[in-house]
């Protein structure tokens, strides 16, 4: 393992190294484009910073560094295949099951090596971190105005690229009576039946679960409160299982029949192997969340970073993540134009009426330190 | 062992005293010191410049760099003091109770015949089982002893009883549970060469004497032993102490450790910008080890001169 490993980076930064060569030739040799990409924040309809002039950039580039991109996750492995197939620029995929924190420490520490990563995926609060720390490039795809205004930084230094709702997911087998709601699940049968996914102190779904609980239950954004204490009756009254491994192997074994959970993990990682598994957004609660993409400021690829921007955000990028069960940002556009793939969208449970709204980026902090301060001691 | 070298080369430098030169005594001791050499560089790699780091980021702005307090404030009440307070305790009681509880199989299998299928099968079994852990071996738990777990399941079958609550599983006796299973084979491993230090010459002296076994153990056993076992009980706090994934998975951050809150502040999905605060729990920690250490080497000092 070790050995290849080094094997491949010695091979990354010779092919590096070659491509940086040619691409010095090539614009010594005077095209006419010395664009530095890096620096372009958006693209033009013609001229030197059109579509076509990134494509030609990008590909000569050969090139792109993602980072914690799991190929099981929101449909990516066929992303970056497809991606690959199309523009010949090989991708590498640095810590695929890695976390949001860790893009950013290797944003940080890997700066200026060849390796560093192009771009990013990460939960909103690291993307607002990121650029708080100047490590954003600011870039606004073509299909920009399509992102709704709440999911994206006017600067462009990040924008929402897919997500989904907090979901119930339930075992029908082993659940009678279907819950609905988050009031629902206090019922008495469901003694013992109840988890998370992980800890809300460190996975972001968990932590959204406890936003939505909070406002079933008479919190707002501004107070998560309610949401712990929902918690913390539902472990009094014996029906929460706090383990923090929940997922498709603790439904199936019966430790946690109901899950809440992403949308859009209960369909792509529960139900292809729980029989019959359903799906409810909760009737009480409206809880959405996506995560985001960012440009590195100092990335190695610039134009391929660029490009692959363009890519996700194109209609078959957003087309590719629905596959994958996850809700694009622009799904909204897509089935107003009727470009959506219908089969994928009829797939996941229909999503609730109404605008978009996310918590302040102020209101997302409190709840994290009222979290992470009051969970063990009111929970536990 | 590090006093002992000079002395030894010392001996080794008269014993060859009738070489002369001076310059190759010099050239000897540098030869003797170049073997710790990549030792010496994996201390300094892999142990003191971590340190460093940790300590230095311990005391700045996780955004700004800026020298700041406020990470060791944080890190020093709230749920981070409950942290350590919860991981202390249940360290101690995750060393005592393994402790005594493996002293007395070490003692089992020291006292059956040396070299017996027995023995051999306990030894082998505990290097296993004392490196067993992480999720595995909470799933293990989970598996067995959650709601629909095997042993619930039997414990069901044979007793109509409530004897077993699943969801005592996830909280802190539930940890309890996951670390004896690790600990006890690990308490087995290090205190069998300290009872294999106990001379049976020492024993049938005592006997000659006409001292009683409680005698013994009270005068000559226990004293040459203590010192060991006192160590070993610091060992196994350390491993409780620094133990993470096992808690996590069985409890989802409902028990406070610190262990956990690192996990979560430097690798976590939820808390952005405190990673410092993480650096601080890390400095802590190491301090609360150093003192452990610096008590077991002492410890360990007192029971060297019984185990020559």
């Amino acid at each position: 393992m070790r050995k290849s490993k080094a094997v491949a980076v010695v091979m990354a930064a010779a092919s590096t190294a070659v491509f940086a060569a040619a691409c010095g030739s090539s614009n010594s040799s005077g095209d006419g484009s010395s664009v530095d990409w890096s620096k372009v924040t958006t693209l033009t309809s013609s001229g030197p910073h059109s579509m076509s002039a990134l494509v030609q950039a990008a590909e000569s580039e050969g090139q792109l560094n993602v980072i914690t991109l799991p190929s099981n996750w929101a449909n990516y492995g066929t992303i970056m295949k497809d991606f690959t197939a199309k523009y010949h620029i090989h991708i590498t995929d640095a810590i695929p099951e890695g976390s949001s924190g860790q893009e950013l420490q290797a944003v940080e520490r890997e700066k200026g090596q060849s390796r560093a990563p192009d771009v990013v995926d990460v939960g909103t609060p690291f993307a607002v971190e990121g650029a708080g720390k100047n490590l954003w490039a600011p870039y606004k795809v073509q299909t920009w105005n399509n992102i709704p205004a709440v999911a994206k930084d006017a600067n462009g230094d990040y924008y929402g690229d897919y997500g989904g709702y907090v979901a119930i997911g339930y075992d029908p087998s082993k659940v009678k009576v279907p819950p609905t709601s988050f009031k629902s699940l206090t019922n008495p049968a469901y003694k013992n039946m109840i988890g998370l996914n992980n800890s809300p102190t460190t996975a972001g779904a968990a932590f959204a679960a406890v936003y939505a609980a909070a406002l079933a239950n008479g919190g707002s954004y501004g107070n998560i409160t309610p949401g712990i204490q929902f918690f913390a009756h539902l472990k009094k009254i014996g029906n929460f299982v706090p383990t923090a491994i929940g997922g498709p192997s603790t439904v199936q074994n019966g430790t946690t029949p109901i899950l809440v959970w992403w949308d859009y993990l209960l369909a792509s990682e529960v139900k292809p192997v729980v029989p019959g598994f359903k799906i409810v957004i909760p009737s009480d609660s409206t809880f959405a969340s996506y995560y985001d993409q960012a440009i590195s400021a100092t990335a190695p690829d610039p134009a391929a970073a660029r490009l692959w921007e363009e890519y996700l955000f194109s209609t078959t990028g957003q087309n590719l993540w629905l596959q994958g069960f996850a809700r694009p940002i622009e799904l909204s556009t897509l089935v107003k134009n009727g470009t959506v793939d219908k089969a994928a969208y009829d797939a996941l449970p229909p999503a609730p009426s109404g605008t978009l709204t996310f918590p302040t980026d102020a209101q997302n902090a409190t709840a994290e330190n009222v979290v992470t301060q009051d969970w063990a001691k009111d929970v536990g | 062992m590090a006093e002992v070298a000079p002395a030894a080369a010392a001996s080794e430098v008269q014993a060859s005293g009738a070489r002369p030169g001076r310059v190759s005594g010099i050239v000897r001791a540098a030869l003797r010191w170049a073997g710790v050499l990549p030792f010496g560089a994996y201390v300094a790699l892999g142990l003191a410049a971590p340190t460093v780091a940790i300590a230095i980021s311990a005391f700045q702005d996780s955004n700004t760099n800026a020298a700041t307090l406020s990470n060791m404030d944080a890190a020093v009440h709230g749920t981070y003091f409950t942290g350590l307070q919860n991981s202390i305790e249940l360290s101690i009681v995750c060393a005592v109770v393994p402790g005594i509880f493996g002293l007395l199989v070490a003692y089992a299998i020291f006292t059956a015949k040396r070299g017996s299928a027995l023995r051999r099968v306990v030894v082998t079994a505990s290097g296993v089982f004392a490196n067993f852990g992480g999720v595995p071996l909470a799933f293990l738990f989970i598996a067995s002893l959650s709601t629909t777990g095997v042993v619930t399941g039997w414990l069901k079958d044979i007793s109509s009883a409530d004897i077993w609550n699943p969801s005592a599983l996830y909280n802190v006796n539930g940890i309890f549970l996951a670390y004896l299973y690790f600990q006890v084979p690990l308490m087995v491993l290090i205190i069998l060469p300290a009872l294999e230090g106990l001379r049976p010459a020492w024993r049938e002296a005592a006997q000659n004497m006409g001292a009683s076994t409680w005698q013994y153990w009270r005068y000559v056993g226990g004293p040459v032993l203590l010192p060991s076992f006192l160590g070993c009980l610091l060992l196994l706090f350390g491993s409780s102490f620094s133990a993470y994934a096992t808690a996590e998975a069985l409890t989802g951050g409902t028990v406070a450790l610190t262990s956990v809150q690192i996990g979560a502040l430097l690798n976590g999905n939820v808390i952005a910008a405190q990673e410092n605060l993480g650096y601080a729990l890390a400095l802590i920690m190491i301090v609360i080890i150093v003192i452990v250490m610096v008590i077991y080497t002492v410890l360990q000092r007192r029971a060297a001169r019984w185990l020559r």
